[in-house]
């Protein structure tokens, strides 16, 4: 079991014969995930890495069955390929691109709410169900399979936790990169229930950041909804307020979004939260021996 | 980015959001003419500085002749206005602007931010104009009306009238309120704005709203789109060392610690920031060097980090993806030759084909590289290095 994605998820790629879009598309064949098709308008008809190219996302989907897009277009048409993704029927999209404007997202999201399409993202990883399905940029072979759900909004630090939850001798469920921009999609609130509904996940890790609240909305919902042990790292504790740490989204602005705030939060929510990012593994192996 | 209020008010304008009238001056010459072009009997000189508290801190000043704005835009031009949010150092008076003494009756404050829970623009209002919104919000926050406003179907008269009654206006002013309320909400989208804020929005006597301040961000992001936004940013306010590193696509961020950093990826690199903290030492900045942590990244990164004279070791943290750690550990050894470092550099390359990296490393022989086995290993070398220990 995992959550959102599985061996069975057939993906289609936005932005499939561009540079990036072809490279990690590659990468996402290789390990097994099934791309059976992509879009870039123009090239409908031909072929790329032994898929069908398509002109529209509806042409994909009608001629593929594909549920989920990884979107790979450039940040100027980030919000257009999203709307046409949940135009079509997509049920979620994985949006890869980073530098997409904030209003363009403002809208996209609105739009994909009422079409009823998930996202995930923009500026992220994507989603990986270990051994059996990747959509994203991720480097598959530090996802061993295991009993561990993970959320993120970094990329980097999403890989570190998984490194050091197999080092501990555990393995990964599902992960989701859910990016680090000011909006985003699918949240540590929405993904939390699916993890404890997964009967595969044991454990979760779930790695936040300074700006916004929504590891605050996360401890409350953990506090009422999660049994399953979850451990925590908030990164920016020592990030000055007012600016941007890398991310558009890691800001400490008018006092608020710090991460001394979130850690209280989920600490009294229950979760075993750590303060340096080294001990992740550490705290997954108390958590999993108890 | 941001832009000043002379910049900001430029742009309200175009959109009939009412403020005084003003002139931009470089010398205390161009003030006085300033002055004499606007008419009148009283004038305000104001520091253009990308900060709020300029008028605590000397650098709001009322004049009332034309030989006194003379004095002042002499007195303001040219010093080190320090505020709360500047830094002790203070920031550089390079303009002022010369603006038209207004009539105040009321003081109010007006903003419109993005709402990260909501996902949409919310628009605040409050009777507190002049104080810094912040404090009101913790002191007294039912002093704030809030009104989300969906992005879909944009600002409408209901938002303007709860805001308006919200702030006990008399109803002969509330659709005068909800003109310049609608006009400030089209500022903010046409303009992809990050921020707006009128602190203070004042009535005058003769019950007109007018932005006597304003103060506005934009979103990065959308820039390439937003051209006359775009020409108004302005250098001089930014770091130079930060301008620099974007230039090569490294996010760098100046901090007051010891040991530079050198990630990919903003999370990881915030997170060494912290696990150096955790380990007794204090990071000397935030960079990161992006996915791909080539050779001319990492040299330009070693660059960029020295320049800050406190910086005693250098904590190299790659986690290697995409990116095979072998290629990483060739770039390092290459950017020392391409740029001095005088300095400790601990280098911990996880991920794939770490073993090899380490070896490349080790086999090199430079004696400032220390090789770091993982995340706590590194960051308690790079603190004892930086320690001298």
């Amino acid at each position: 079991m995992s959550i959102l994605v599985n061996k069975d998820t057939k993906v289609i790629v936005q932005g499939f014969t561009g540079k990036e879009g072809t490279f990690h598309a590659e990468q996402c064949l290789a390990y097994g995930t099934k791309i059976v098709g992509g879009v870039t308008p123009g090239k409908g008809g031909q072929e790329h890495l032994g898929q069908p190219v398509f002109n529209t996302v509806a042409d994909a989907v009608a001629s593929t069955g594909a549920t989920v897009s990884m979107i790979f277009v450039p940040p100027a048409f980030v919000s257009d390929a999203v709307m046409e993704a949940a135009d079509a029927g997509i049920t979620l999209a994985v949006i890869i691109t980073e530098g997409a404007p904030v209003k363009d997202m403002m809208y996209a999201k609105a739009y994909a709410t009422k079409k009823n399409m998930m996202t995930i993202g923009p500026n992220c990883p994507g989603i990986i169900t270990a051994d059996e399905c990747k959509i994203g940029i991720m480097p598959g072979f530090i996802f061993k399979k295991g009993n561990i759900g993970l959320i993120s909004k970094s990329g980097t630090l999403t890989y570190e936790s998984a490194n050091q939850v197999v080092k501990e001798g555990f393995g990964i469920t599902t992960a989701v990169g859910i990016g680090g921009d000011p909006i985003i999609g699918l949240s540590y609130k929405q993904l939390l229930p699916m993890f404890e509904a997964d009967p595969e996940t044991h454990a979760i890790v779930m790695i936040g950041e300074i700006g916004g609240d929504l590891e605050i909305q996360a401890a409350a919902y953990i506090k009422e909804h999660i049994t399953k042990p979850v451990v925590a790292f908030i990164a920016g504790q020592t990030a000055p307020a007012g600016k941007r740490m890398g991310h558009a989204g890691a800001i400490i602005s008018g006092g608020a979004g710090t991460a001394a705030e979130k850690m209280a939060a989920l600490e009294a929510a229950g979760v075993k939260v750590v303060v340096s990012p080294a001990d992740i593994g550490k705290a997954i192996a108390e958590v999993m021996n108890k | 980015m941001n832009i000043h209020e002379y910049q900001a008010k430029q742009l309200f304008k175009k959109y009939n959001v009412p403020t005084p009238r003003g002139h931009i001056a470089l010398t205390p010459d161009e003030a006085v003419k300033a002055a004499q072009e606007l008419g009148g009997t009283i004038w305000v000189v104001k520091a253009q500085i990308h900060a709020g508290g300029r008028g605590l801190g000397g650098g709001v000043k009322l004049a009332r002749s034309t030989e006194e704005v003379r004095a002042l835009a002499h007195e303001i031009l040219g010093m080190q206005l320090v505020t709360h949010q500047t830094g002790p150092e203070g920031k550089l008076v390079q303009k002022v602007y010369i603006e038209e003494g207004a009539d105040i009756a009321k003081e109010y404050y007006l903003g419109i931010l993005l709402d990260r829970a909501s996902e949409m623009p919310v628009m605040m209002a409050s009777t507190e104009g002049g104080m810094a919104i912040e404090d009101v919000a913790h002191d007294s926050p039912e002093k704030i009306i809030k009104v989300s406003i969906d992005p879909l179907t944009g600002f409408q008269s209901f938002h303007g009238r709860k805001l308006a009654f919200g702030l006990g206006l008399p109803v002969a002013e509330i659709n005068t309120f909800i003109k310049f309320a609608s006009a400030l909400y089209k500022v903010y989208m046409d303009h992809d704005a990050e921020m707006i804020e009128i602190n203070p929005l004042i009535k005058t006597g003769d019950g007109k709203f007018l932005a006597l301040d304003a103060k506005m961000g934009f979103d990065n992001n959308a820039l390439y789109r937003q051209n006359e936004v775009h020409e108004m940013r302005d250098l001089s306010e930014e770091e130079p060392t930060e301008i620099e590193a974007g230039q090569y696509g490294l996010s760098y961020i100046k901090l007051d610690g010891d040991v530079g950093c050198m990630v990919n990826g903003a999370g990881l690199a915030m997170g060494t920031m912290d696990t150096i903290n955790y380990e007794g030492g204090r990071p000397a900045n935030f960079l990161d060097v992006g996915g791909s942590a080539s050779a001319e990244t990492v040299a330009k990164g070693f660059e960029i980090i020295l320049k800050d004279p406190n910086v005693k070791a250098i904590f190299v943290n790659i986690f290697g993806g995409i990116v095979r750690c072998d290629r990483v550990a060739n770039g390092i050894l290459d950017a020392t030759k391409l740029t001095k470092v005088d300095v400790p550099v601990i280098v911990r390359l996880d991920g794939t084909n770490a073993v090899e990296a380490a070896d490349i490393l080790n086999n090199a022989g430079i004696s400032n590289i220390i090789a770091a086995t993982d995340l706590a290993d590194g960051a308690r070398k790079a603190v004892a290095a930086a320690k001298g220990a």
